[in-house]
């Protein structure tokens, strides 16, 4: 088989890619390991919702028409919403793909329903294909847990919890297990802080139209570290910082350095990491008032971090029962065999163009801030396909 | 607008060394030796880094003792204070590298360093208590053309990038040998 484009994934980003695709009248085939919307049907959490509203979270082809668009979209609505999109779309699923290699004629896919031959291929194969999980050495007795293999709380054994990671998936697992009965220890280490709602709006209604989302990958100070910034401290409909899990009884501790003869060893410098991230949000907050032209709306209350935190928690003394590694995501590049990886995983890639013919999509701050979101898509396939289509000539 | 700190220098050896890590590995080296009792002289001058040997324009030496309430001769400050030594120098040089980079002119800056010690762990008075700094708290007065929440931000990047305070606050392996 020959096609001038074969788009890996048919998630947000292959689906936005094909749109742009047809737009322009390039033959192409969006090749899919699962079904449409895999990782959203198989490898979420059950009470997992979007960190945007309904309203912000459309797709090329397909906008939130419900009676809910200041609501967030649980992962049936997020399926609902890709499948709208991949009406038209080539999509072949059920198609692995396990090698993608550089031919004459551009490049060559191997998958499970034989070779395809590609002019240009766009990975879309998403940015959270593998849970990161630092290798810690655990005593045998403390069930670990991913948020791949996390559902909900009634499936952790009883006892205490340690969530390792403050970012959104941190804070909301914690908030939840917390309210299961069992106690959490969340390990905090450099996180980013956002109220739900500032001035009766949306933070990301903020975000979306005080350009913050708008500014260039290439306008950025420290791209490489927009790009491995945690997730922010967000979930659907009221706000999840530290202080609200504190007020919940979560207990904080540092980040998790070391875990050292059967006991966790965690950072002393937690004062700092909360002091960061409260001075971000106020930053933040204070670009908000600017751009809107008004006196500075409300501001709020420093992280409480308890006075001596511990930073030595015995994980053999049946205290905790279970460790959840909200440590991140990495993408999988295991079946690409072209040489545009780093040491550390990352795809090499200037805005999604990765080299000759070869592009990338649904990517943490491809070309914008807001490319980390569902809702930027759109402009980043626009660019990155219209790259690809100038090539073509 | 100038503290003194040559933040260009820095910021090229940081794009170089991203390239070449095995440049970027240094040992800093401390070579002690006892008096009497218990005072020991210390004395520091090479090091290693960017791949070969190095080493200080003068070397520096450092008495250690303890003070006369614990009956020794108070020759130099205790071991633990050198602690405090190492943490206000290392916090003080980021505010300062970091006051640089955002082009922030420094008038003053002033810091108090105490570190809170349950000495009965030293001495075996009690094993529920640690040998260690219990808590260690730093106040800075600083005067600077900047408003209180940049020079807040200058503090907090500091302890960001500071090796002493990731060495006090995080576990590092140590082994101590027998020539």
């Amino acid at each position: 088989m020959y096609v001038t484009t074969a788009v890996i994934g048919a998630g947000h980003a292959g689906l936005a890619a094909s749109h742009f695709l047809t737009a322009a009248s390039v033959d192409h085939v969006v090749l899919e390991r699962g079904e449409v919307a895999n990782s959203w049907r198989h490898e979420r959490w059950d009470s997992l919702r979007l960190l945007t509203p309904n309203w912000l979270s459309r797709l090329p082809g397909a906008a939130y028409e419900g009676p809910d668009p200041d609501g967030y979209a649980d992962m049936g609505e997020v399926v609902d919403l890709l499948e709208r999109s991949a009406k038209d779309v080539p999509v072949r699923t059920g198609v692995n793909v396990t090698s993608v290699r550089r031919s004459s004629e551009g490049y060559t896919l191997t998958t499970s329903e034989g070779p395809i031959r590609a002019r240009t291929v766009v990975i879309a194969s998403g940015a959270c294909n593998r849970p990161v999980v630092p290798s810690f050495d655990v005593p045998p007795g403390v069930e670990q847990v991913t948020p791949f293999d996390y559902r909900n709380p009634s499936r952790l054994p009883d006892g205490g919890v340690l969530v390792v990671g403050a970012s959104a998936t941190g804070v909301q697992l914690a908030a939840e297990i917390q309210r299961s009965g069992r106690p959490v220890v969340l390990s905090a280490g450099e996180h980013v802080r956002l109220p739900r709602v500032y001035r009766d709006r949306d933070v990301l209604w903020w975000m979306h139209h005080a350009g913050v989302w708008a500014q260039r990958y290439d306008e950025l100070d420290d791209l490489t570290r927009a790009r491995r910034l945690p997730s922010p401290q967000l979930v659907a409909g009221s706000t999840l910082d530290l202080n609200a899990l504190t007020a919940m009884g979560v207990e904080l501790v540092g980040r998790l350095s070391a875990i050292r003869d059967g006991a966790a060893l965690f950072s002393g410098g937690l004062r700092n990491v909360a002091a960061l991230a409260d001075l971000k949000l106020t930053r933040l907050l204070d670009a908000f008032d600017e751009w809107a032209g008004t006196v500075p709306g409300e501001r709020h209350e420093p992280t409480r971090v308890p006075k001596s935190a511990r930073w030595r928690l015995d994980l053999r003394s049946g205290e905790i029962g279970s460790i959840v590694w909200a440590t991140g995501f990495r993408p999988d590049y295991s079946w690409l065999d072209v040489p545009v990886v780093d040491e550390k995983g990352a795809l090499v890639h200037d805005g999604g163009v990765v080299g000759a013919g070869l592009y990338a999509l649904g990517l943490p701050v491809l070309r914008r801030r807001g490319s980390t979101f569902i809702c930027g898509i759109e402009d980043d396939a626009r660019d990155v396909i219209g790259h690809l289509v100038r090539g073509l000539r | 607008m100038s503290n003194g700190v040559n933040v260009q220098a820095l910021l090229d050896a940081r794009e170089v060394l991203k390239g070449a890590p095995e440049a970027a590995q240094f040992t800093w080296r401390a070579s002690s030796k006892w008096q009497h009792g218990v005072h020991s002289t210390t004395k520091i001058e090479k090091f290693f880094g960017l791949g070969q040997e190095q080493s200080h324009k003068n070397e520096s030496v450092f008495e250690a003792d303890h003070p006369a309430i614990f009956a020794a001769e108070d020759n130099g400050i205790t071991p633990i204070e050198y602690l405090l030594v190492g943490l206000a120098g290392c916090l003080t040089a980021g505010v300062a590298s970091v006051a640089q980079n955002r082009g922030i002119k420094l008038n003053s800056v002033e810091s108090v360093v105490e570190g809170d010690h349950d000495i009965r762990g030293i001495l075996g008075a009690d094993s529920d208590v640690r040998n260690g700094f219990n808590d260690i708290k730093v106040t800075f007065t600083i005067d600077a053309d900047a408003s209180k929440a940049e020079i807040e931000a200058l503090v907090a990047q500091s302890q960001k990038r500071s090796a002493v305070f990731d060495a006090l606050t995080n576990p590092t392996n140590v082994t101590v040998e027998v020539a």
